[in-house]
């Protein structure tokens, strides 16, 4: 019936859902959350997103998607181009390596993989920015981010589990 | 069945073709983001005109985005304004004796001023104009210190402008799309702003070091600066009108000098773009639209700024 008809274009739209929930990441990471240094301590939604695609569904990140996402949110937060992007295609370059290690395994596991791939990422991240301008920035902030990083993580992983559920499905292709 | 079966023997046939493709992609995607950091870094018009397209084109989904967060900003001050009615009833009575008596005493002044004034022939100061625009994006993170407004070129922005709010600075206009603008925060490493102590005249800079505290730099050694005394622009270089509030010493050690900005910067809802007519030393956009290299006569209060509109300094 109708949904033979629009089969195509439901199966198509749920496969950009996990691209729509890391641009939703990005634009969310940016708001101006009125609370005292919360600017600098932001975590890392997008890292989240990506992290958890990443090691569900591969079939729908391409690395050429995180890199674009990446620019896209370079070019919001004012840094050079290319800095969120590199960061991204490394992250994912990195899980999906390591993804066999990662699936079908209890939470905690996948939670620690997370808890290992954040660190990096802020390094590298921290790294490039103070080559990038010149200067040694702040480490306090980067660190407190990290932590808020890896303890909100579940919160968002728990949200997009669902939009898995409800929108994406779990067909693997591995 | 047999769809499944051939595509699994192309795929076979292609592993190895398909696995150094990858590997090339990576590493091509790799070398086009170092490229690109490096042309970033050369500041290239066509990068800075994407960056602002990319911006102008996100702005209103960030302005509708950020709209709930300031509606519950606002619940949670008229929430917490009903607890500390009694107290703050008291001490705004307090207040407006106090202000009424600088009133009066303003009036008197601007008398005599006025009267100093006609016996010298003196040549009255340009009020400023403003546009207030709603702050829609706090970004940047830990790295880079900015805010975007919805605010652009067609409301008469334009690179270098100051932006404060709430009477102190919040740090300068350094892009501007269409109807999107960022600025470069005063705490940002960028940030250069020619001041003042208020107490003992120095003139030092405040510099931006991604820190909440910016440093005053080029302050003599020997100078009596203390905690508490008020930094205000001076005004020199032509980039800050004179006499904006940046902030108050915070830690006057041997070592550093830092000031805690007026404004919580974290904070800042709504910005305001002061316009003096000083660009002095910033070099002048190349984007900014033609309508806007004629000085701007028209009234700036019939253009159509999102939120409240335009207003007039004092």
């Amino acid at each position: 019936m109708n949904a033979v008809a629009f089969g195509p274009v439901l199966d198509y739209s749920r496969r950009v859902v996990p691209g729509f929930t890391i641009l939703l990441m990005i634009l969310l990471a940016q708001l101006p959350v009125p609370l005292p240094f919360f600017p600098d301590i932001t975590p890392a939604l997008p890292l989240m997103a990506i992290y958890y695609w990443v090691v569900f569904r591969p079939d729908l990140m391409p690395r050429i998607l995180v890199f674009a996402l990446g620019l896209f949110q370079d070019a919001l937060i004012g840094a050079p181009f290319g800095l969120s992007a590199l960061i991204y295609l490394l992250a994912h370059g990195f899980v999906l390596n390591q993804r066999p290690f990662l699936v079908g395994k209890p939470f905690w596991v996948f939670w620690t993989g997370f808890a290992i791939v954040t660190p990096v990422a802020a390094f590298l991240t921290w790294l490039l920015a103070s080559v990038l301008r010149g200067a040694i920035l702040p480490t306090d902030v980067v660190l407190m981010g990290m932590v808020l990083t890896v303890v909100t993580f579940p919160v968002i992983a728990w949200a997009l589990l669902h939009s898995q559920r409800w929108l994406v499905g779990s067909a693997e292709t591995s | 069945m047999a769809k499944r079966n051939a595509s699994i023997s192309v795929a076979g046939l292609a592993v190895p073709f398909r696995i150094w493709g990858q590997r090339f992609a990576f590493l091509g995607l790799l070398a086009l983001a170092f490229a690109l950091m490096l042309l970033s870094k050369a500041e290239t018009g066509a990068l800075e005109r994407a960056r602002t397209a990319i911006v102008d084109a996100t702005i209103p989904v960030l302005d509708v985005m950020s709209r709930p967060i300031e509606a519950g900003q606002s619940v949670a001050q008229s929430v917490e304004s009903y607890f500390i009615v009694r107290a703050e009833n008291e001490r705004l009575l307090e207040e407006n004796a106090r202000l009424l008596r600088w009133m009066l005493m303003a009036q008197q002044l601007e008398v005599e001023n006025a009267t100093l004034r006609a016996q010298l022939d003196f040549v009255p100061e340009i009020a400023p104009r403003a546009i207030t625009a709603r702050v829609v994006a706090d970004t940047g993170g830990a790295f880079f210190h900015s805010l975007l407004i919805n605010a652009g070129a067609r409301h008469f922005v334009q690179r270098g402008q100051a932006v404060v709010s709430h009477g102190g600075l919040v740090g300068r206009v350094a892009e501007v799309g269409d109807r999107s603008a960022r600025v470069l925060l005063l705490t940002d490493l960028n940030s250069r702003i020619p001041a003042v102590v208020e107490s003992t005249g120095d003139r030092v800079i405040v510099t931006g070091d991604n820190t909440p505290w910016p440093t005053l730099t080029y302050l003599a050694s020997n100078s009596p600066v203390s905690v508490g005394d008020r930094v205000l622009t001076s005004g020199h270089g032509g980039v800050f009108p004179p006499g904006l509030v940046i902030g108050v010493v915070a830690e006057a050690s041997e070592a550093r000098v830092t000031i805690q900005p007026a404004v919580p910067l974290s904070r800042v809802s709504e910005a305001r773009v002061l316009d003096y007519g000083v660009n002095g030393i910033l070099p002048p956009p190349e984007q900014v639209p033609a309508r806007l290299a004629a000085p701007v006569a028209a009234p700036i209060a019939s253009t159509t700024a999102p939120t409240p509109g335009a207003e007039t300094a004092q």
